[in-house]
């Protein structure tokens, strides 16, 4: 069909006055401003716009709408845009898009737009600017409240706008949202919309304005105008191109002025196929015939009619030789129950199989549906959330009964929000536009006809989009199938890119015929988010790249750049992890950091531990609920190194607790740990230990931390904190003090996770930067070096220190680790020390942390290689799998201090196979012999450490 | 990739009405209660045996999960049940004479730090000796199986490695179950669905049978299928299940023309991803923190997993979500499984699979079968008692696998 005349001269509200220029399948089309890819389309004549993903079956536009279920495109500019029902896609300038078999491509380039979201919060959202929902927000706007109105279209008014307008409808009132969907129900009303901003722009989109934006609405009070939608009716060849719903040839004509055909045949089982006749036949359009299963129909029809078929179906739709197979030239017309075929020449056949008011929301939201016989469609039923549902998303039909629906609507949640709602309706609605009354109840009426019968149901489809016939239904419930979710997942029926929206019913129907169940029983398959297809990227907005979790950095971390540190990601901290001198790879700055640490003086930049005060008068008995050992002990002043267990028994967290006060405590946590340490705290105290009268704040951003580390660093320190006694006696290890240090006010604590005399000075944070300088300064002369983590595991495992997530993983005891000191036997109780009683949990062979010397001392064994017994080789090989395995190497390193390789393990019964050999089978197949030690290789007596 | 599924067989099952007595009753048709049946009607020769289930077969998390498949478990306790399942896998579309589409396209787990590395290394090693296949990818060999995998080292989280099990994949959800389902029906078990159980008759200490909605039900030996819900059930006869369950979400695209050739996992950068056979790409990430026992969540944990994707794969910027959906995951203290015998006589538990059943469902229904038959535990699931959470022999498997299973 050409397109030539399929644009009405006056219908439709696009500007006739500007055209745009468009490309499908590489032809170049024009439209106007108003229309939609498919509007543009059907005007140019282009009736096939893709093929069937299964069956490779031609298929065109079926509908005006969302539910579109065969009209899907490809965008392919300005950007590849995937699976576009071409009746939601606003034409513009250039746009190119493409036909698709069932599939869409992804762009293999980024794609340059921006997303983002917003919060918003009202009174009452309404969702659907149609008739029911203009009244229900403009009766709340004028009662005073904060309304949202949302809908997916470009403009209000609903599907098929009549021309009578909404001129009482008061737009700057309220906050009203086009072109946005509605798509998700959650608890405690809280919607999500997504706005399209830009793509309806073109080119000429503004790059700065998000392409998409995802609103997350909390809303008082719920109105859910979502209207409904035209259901097909199964026939042979039903999925021909030119075959549509109804009344979506209604709003092509009276939205874009576009006739659907020239000569239309209107296959109707409710009046509303009547207003089509109408409107098509006022336009111009040849009505051909008008078939209708009823004897009686509802109503005249308003317009000359070709032929009228009451009591008869369509029962076939073809294609023939002249115009090509892959549209409808020919309708076939029979009695109900059969008889005589008439054909009749039709270009358009209009199919209403009755409405299916949208209840997506509503089920989303929990609410209920009930099957009613009289709609013939599944209809609202209560719900528990604060919503209500108008108009013909609750089976009304006419446009005065939605209006009136929609202020009652809105009266109701007005009330329920304490809002009193004013007096006010909107004006009545011409005559013209007044609707048809409830669709199937005319008398007479035959029952719902969902398929034709007939002896081959191959190409009755009900699902368009996934290839699904009345045939593969009846197929599947021969199977043994009585679920409407089994035929589903059997048929793959509405699990296409439209869920469903115009087959649902239809297949349940199928399904009820065929068992001789009612739809009622059958119920429906379960409504999902999102309501319509939303694009990854607006869900991701703009938390990606950088802003996907944003890095933390400490105040020296333009210092630790410009001295050309390599980092590495902790938890969301990044922290120097070597400073590589000229030619330095990691293992040399690693060893020239390590005997700075060790024999001069070395810093780091140690503010990324976690830090939580506790304050309160049982501060004390909650730490030592808390932590494995006793903490309410502790002198102001001192610190003690602490070990918290999960309930488990296992080693959770580990640091130390310094006391400021009889009521403060400032802890430490590992980097990664800080956050779920305080989640852990806050969970004791509120849901266990409400009686506790204490209170935890994160600190760790408040105080840098600078390590001053090794047997020089007594005299850096005394350097810059004249006024401090620094001496071993005044100031012993496992001690703190407030002074000033270069300057600036510092707590000083003495404490160690190298074993060497160590200090951490601790600053406010912006004077970090400052301290580390100053440290630099004045260690100079002592060849201040500054170390990263790497260094700082290196210092720690050579003195059998573990790190809590490298050396343990959430099966390890503090006895595990050699740490049975830590846990207190006389504390009644903490948490975790019922598990160390458990059989298991006190096994003598449980996995220890040992140290392992590779008998090569220049051998670096991989992290995360096993050991393995001996005993268990055969002939020196490991045997078949599964190989027993006695533990893993947790860390591993060349130590400068000790000149050779060592390694951390957990081994089972670790501690009594000291000075024993095993064996690490390497990736390359060599099977390493290691001798297991205690952990402690350096300073075991903690001479250095206390000096 | 993507292609045409297989029809489903002509005939599935029949739909019997529930008899008086049955030797063996299991409760809950989803995967692991159907492969239990055929398990022991085929290996043990016990026929007369009803599987019940509360809404339709295969409705619960069978039908609502990502369908990975793999055996690269931390521990020698999971590897070795998993890989077992993973062998059954390898046979069971000629088995079960069903099309499920298994597809060993491999799975990657991601590393994004230093921490990531180590622990991948040590599963690598621990899985070769446990004979589970195994490897070690560098960024630029991650990229040559998956393309679409972002390596840039100029992103948040950089692409460290990967660990690599080529044998692991996916296979059609449904198709397993029906498969399961329809060998067990041939074999006269009888699928009992819409039958929910009400009560559990216990007497001196030994189960007698059960209370349904379509009636009392007798029955030598009962075995508990019921994933979220076991707690539930377990409660009827007193018996309290260290179990939490929660909503764990997923969802899928429209279909796609092919561009994921395998599965990747990622931890740090939290999410899993898989393009099923028709072409839609099918995701996963954590579960919604809350307790419940609704099969829905919140958008933010689905907004947060789309931000994830999006760092791995950009190319899925234009990617629409079609659908999300939630099911409810049993999750137990040490994230692994309860498979076993239980203080009542002729009272079996499979539960607290938490997100990772549906990989393990032939090696459950082989080993649950076996407990069932013998009335003692398969060696394979016998570390895997109820009791250990009293003795603290825990199968910890947090510390690897963390959550994304």
């Amino acid at each position: 069909m050409s397109g030539d005349g399929l644009r009405h001269a006056t219908e439709g509200r696009i500007d006739r006055g500007t055209v745009l220029r468009f490309r499908f399948d590489g032809t170049a089309y024009s439209g106007h401003p108003g229309d939609t890819l498919a509007s543009a389309l059907l005007a140019n004549g282009v009736r096939r716009i893709g093929t069937s993903v299964r069956l490779g079956r031609p298929r065109g536009v079926m509908s005006a709408g969302s539910e579109e279920p065969t009209g899907v495109v490809q965008l392919e500019a300005p950007f590849p845009d995937p699976m576009r029902p071409a009746t939601m896609v606003e034409l513009h300038d250039g746009l190119v898009a493409s036909s698709l078999s069932g599939r869409g491509r992804l762009a293999d380039r980024p794609d340059p737009a921006r997303y983002d979201a917003v919060h918003a919060h009202c009174d009452m959202l309404v969702v659907g600017a149609g008739p029911a929902g203009l009244a229900a927000a403009s009766l709340a706007v004028r009662s005073g409240a904060r309304v949202i109105l949302a809908d997916e279209r470009p403009e209000v008014g609903g599907a098929s706008p009549d021309t009578e307008g909404d001129d009482w409808f008061d737009r700057a009132g309220a906050r009203v949202l086009t072109r946005t969907t509605v798509f998700g129900y959650y608890d405690d009303n809280y919607l999500v919309a997504v706005e399209r901003r830009t793509d309806h722009l073109g080119a000429a989109a503004p790059g700065n304005l998000a392409r998409e934006r995802i609103w997350r609405i909390r809303a008082g009070q719920v109105v859910l105008a979502t209207g409904a939608h035209e259901r097909p009716i199964a026939f042979a060849g039903n999925d021909l191109p030119g075959v549509m719903l109804a009344d979506s040839a209604r709003t092509y004509l009276h939205r874009y002025g576009v006739l659907v055909g020239r000569r239309a045949v209107v296959f109707t089982i409710n009046d509303s196929g009547y207003r089509v006749v109408a409107d098509l036949a006022a336009a111009g359009v040849e009505i051909a015939a008008l078939v209708d299963p009823r004897e009686a129909t509802g109503g005249t029809v308003g317009g000359q009619v070709g032929g009228r078929y009451g009591g008869h179906v369509v029962v076939a739709a073809h294609g023939d030789d002249a115009h090509g197979h892959d549209v409808l030239s020919t309708v076939d017309i029979e009695p109900v129950g059969g008889g005589p075929t008439v054909r009749v020449d039709a270009d358009a056949l209009l199919v209403s199989g009755g409405w299916s008011p949208v209840l997506h929301l509503y089920s989303q939201s929990g609410g209920r549906l009930r099957y009613d016989e009289v709609v013939g469609a599944f209809l609202p039923d209560g719900c528990r959330q604060a919503v209500t549902v108008a108009g013909a998303a609750r089976g009304l039909t006419s446009t005065t009964a939605c209006l009136v629906d929609g202020v009652d609507a809105a009266r109701q949640a007005l009330t329920a929000l304490g809002i009193t709602p004013v007096d006010w309706s909107p004006p009545s609605v011409g005559a013209g536009a007044e609707g048809p009354p409830p669709a199937t109840a005319a008398p007479g009426g035959v029952p719902d006809l969902r398929f034709v019968p007939a002896e081959d149901y191959s190409t009755h489809f009900v699902d368009f989009q996934r290839d699904v016939t009345v045939a593969d239904v009846l197929r599947a419930t021969g199977a043994g199938l009585r679920s409407v979710e089994h035929v589903k997942r059997y048929t793959t029926a509405g699990t296409a890119h439209d869920q469903g929206k115009t087959s649902g019913l239809l297949t349940s129907a199928v399904v009820g015929q065929a068992l001789d169940a009612g739809i009622a029983e059958l119920g429906h398959t379960t409504f999902r988010p999102p309501y319509t297809p939303v694009s990854f990227a607006a869900l991701a907005g703009r938390d990606r790249g950088q802003l996907y979790d944003p890095v933390r950095v400490t105040a020296i971390h333009d210092w630790h750049v410009r001295h050309g540190a390599r980092f590495e990601d902790v938890g969301q901290w990044r922290r120097s992890w070597y400073y590589p001198a000229e030619g330095e790879g990691l293992a040399e700055a690693v060893r020239r950091e390590c005997v700075a640490a060790r024999t001069g003086v070395a810093f780091m930049d140690a503010s990324t531990l976690g830090k939580i005060e506790v304050q309160g008068p049982d501060a004390g008995r909650f730490l030592d609920r808390l932590y494995t050992n006793v903490m309410s002990t502790l002198a102001v002043g001192a610190i003690r190194y602490g070990v918290m267990c999960g309930l488990d028994g296992m080693v959770f967290d580990d640091g130390t607790v310094a006391r400021l006060a009889p009521d403060r405590f400032l802890l430490t946590t590992t980097t990664g740990n800080a956050g779920p340490v305080l989640d852990w705290m806050e969970e004791w105290l509120q849901t266990e230990w409400p009686d506790l009268a204490a209170w935890c704040t994160s600190v760790t951003d408040q105080w840098a931390t600078v390590a001053v580390v090794g047997p020089r660093s007594r005299d850096v320190l005394a350097r810059l904190a004249p006024g401090l006694a620094v001496d071993a006696a005044t100031f012993p290890f496992m001690t703190w003090r407030d002074t000033v240090v270069a300057g600036l006010p510092a707590r000083v604590c003495r404490i160690s996770f190298s074993g060497e005399l160590a200090y951490e000075v601790n600053v406010a944070w912006w004077h970090g930067l400052a301290l580390w300088e100053a440290v630099y300064e004045a260690g100079a002369p002592y060849g201040i070096t500054p170390y990263g983590t790497e260094t700082m595991h290196v210092l720690r495992a050579e003195k059998g220190y573990p790190i809590v997530g490298q050396d343990t993983d959430g099966t390890v005891t503090p006895q595990d680790l050699g740490m049975a000191w830590v846990v207190s036997k006389k504390k009644a109780d903490f948490i975790g020390k019922r598990s160390f009683a458990r059989s298991d949990t006190a096994r003598p062979d449980r996995k220890h942390l040992v140290g392992l010397l590779p008998e090569d001392p220049t051998l670096l064994l991989p992290e995360g290689v096993h050991v393995v017994d001996p005993a268990c080789l055969a002939g020196g090989r490991l045997p078949e799998p599964p190989v027993p395995m006695l533990g893993h190497v947790t860390s591993s390193y060349r130590s400068a201090a000790l000149d050779r390789t060592f390694a951390l393990a957990l081994v089972a019964g670790g501690r009594d196979r000291i000075g024993d050999r095993l064996y690490a089978p390497l990736d390359d197949g060599r099977l390493v012999p290691v001798t297991v030690a205690g952990p402690v290789l350096y300073d075991p007596e903690g001479a250095r450490r206390d000096g | 990739m993507t292609e045409d599924l297989p029809e489903h067989p002509d005939f599935l099952w029949r739909n019997p009405e529930p008899k008086r007595h049955y030797d063996v009753v299991i409760v809950g048709g989803g995967g692991h209660g159907l492969a239990t049946a055929y398990y022991l009607a085929r290996n043990h020769g016990i026929t007369n045996v009803a599987v019940l289930e509360r809404g339709w077969l295969a409705g619960g998390n069978m039908a609502r999960n990502t369908t990975i498949i793999r055996s690269n478990y931390l521990w020698e306790a999971s590897a070795g049940i998993y890989e077992h399942a993973l062998k059954l896998w390898e046979g069971l579309a000629e088995d079960l004479d069903y099309p499920i589409l298994f597809s060993q396209r491999g799975v990657l787990n991601l590393a994004h730090s230093q921490q990531d590395v180590r622990e991948g290394a040590r599963r690598v090693h621990a899985n070769r000796l446990s004979g589970v296949d195994a490897h070690w990818l560098d960024p630029g060999q991650v990229k040559e199986v998956c393309p679409i995998v972002n390596i840039s080292p100029d992103v948040r989280y950089p692409v460290l490695g990967a660990t690599y099990q080529p044998r692991a994949g996916i296979a059609k959800h449904d198709y397993v179950a029906w498969g399961f389902a329809r060998a067990a029906d041939a074999l006269g078990v009888d699928l009992i669905q819409h039958c929910e159980v009400t009560g559990i008759d216990v007497h001196d200490g030994r189960v007698t049978g059960l209370r349904t909605t379509r009636g009392p039900i007798g029955a030598g030996k009962v075995a508990l299928s019921a994933a979220g819900h076991s707690s539930v059930l377990a409660r009827m006869v007193g018996l309290d299940l260290p179990v939490q369950s929660h909503p764990l979400q997923a969802l899928v695209s429209e279909l796609l023309e092919p561009v994921h050739p395998t599965v990747v996992m990622s931890n740090a950068v939290h999410v899993y991803v898989s393009q099923a056979h028709k072409g839609e790409l099918v995701m996963g990430a954590g579960i919604d923190a809350y307790n419940s026992y609704s099969q829905r969540g919140a958008l933010r944990v689905i907004e947060r997993q789309m931000s994830a994707a999006l760092e791995l794969f950009p190319v899925f910027a234009r990617a629409h979500v079609l659908r999300t959906w939630g099911g409810i995951v049993d999750v137990t203290p040490d994230a692994s499984a309860i498979v076993g015998l239980t203080p009542i006589d002729g009272l079996y538990v499979n539960c607290g699979w938490g997100t990772g059943g549906f990989k393990a469902t032939p090696g459950v229904g082989w080993c649950y079968a076996h407990t069932v038959a013998h009335d003692e535990p398969h060696p394979l699931n016998a570390p895997f008692r109820l009791d250990r959470f009293s003795t603290g022999a825990l199968i910890d498997e947090h510390g690897a696998a963390a959550v994304a299973h």
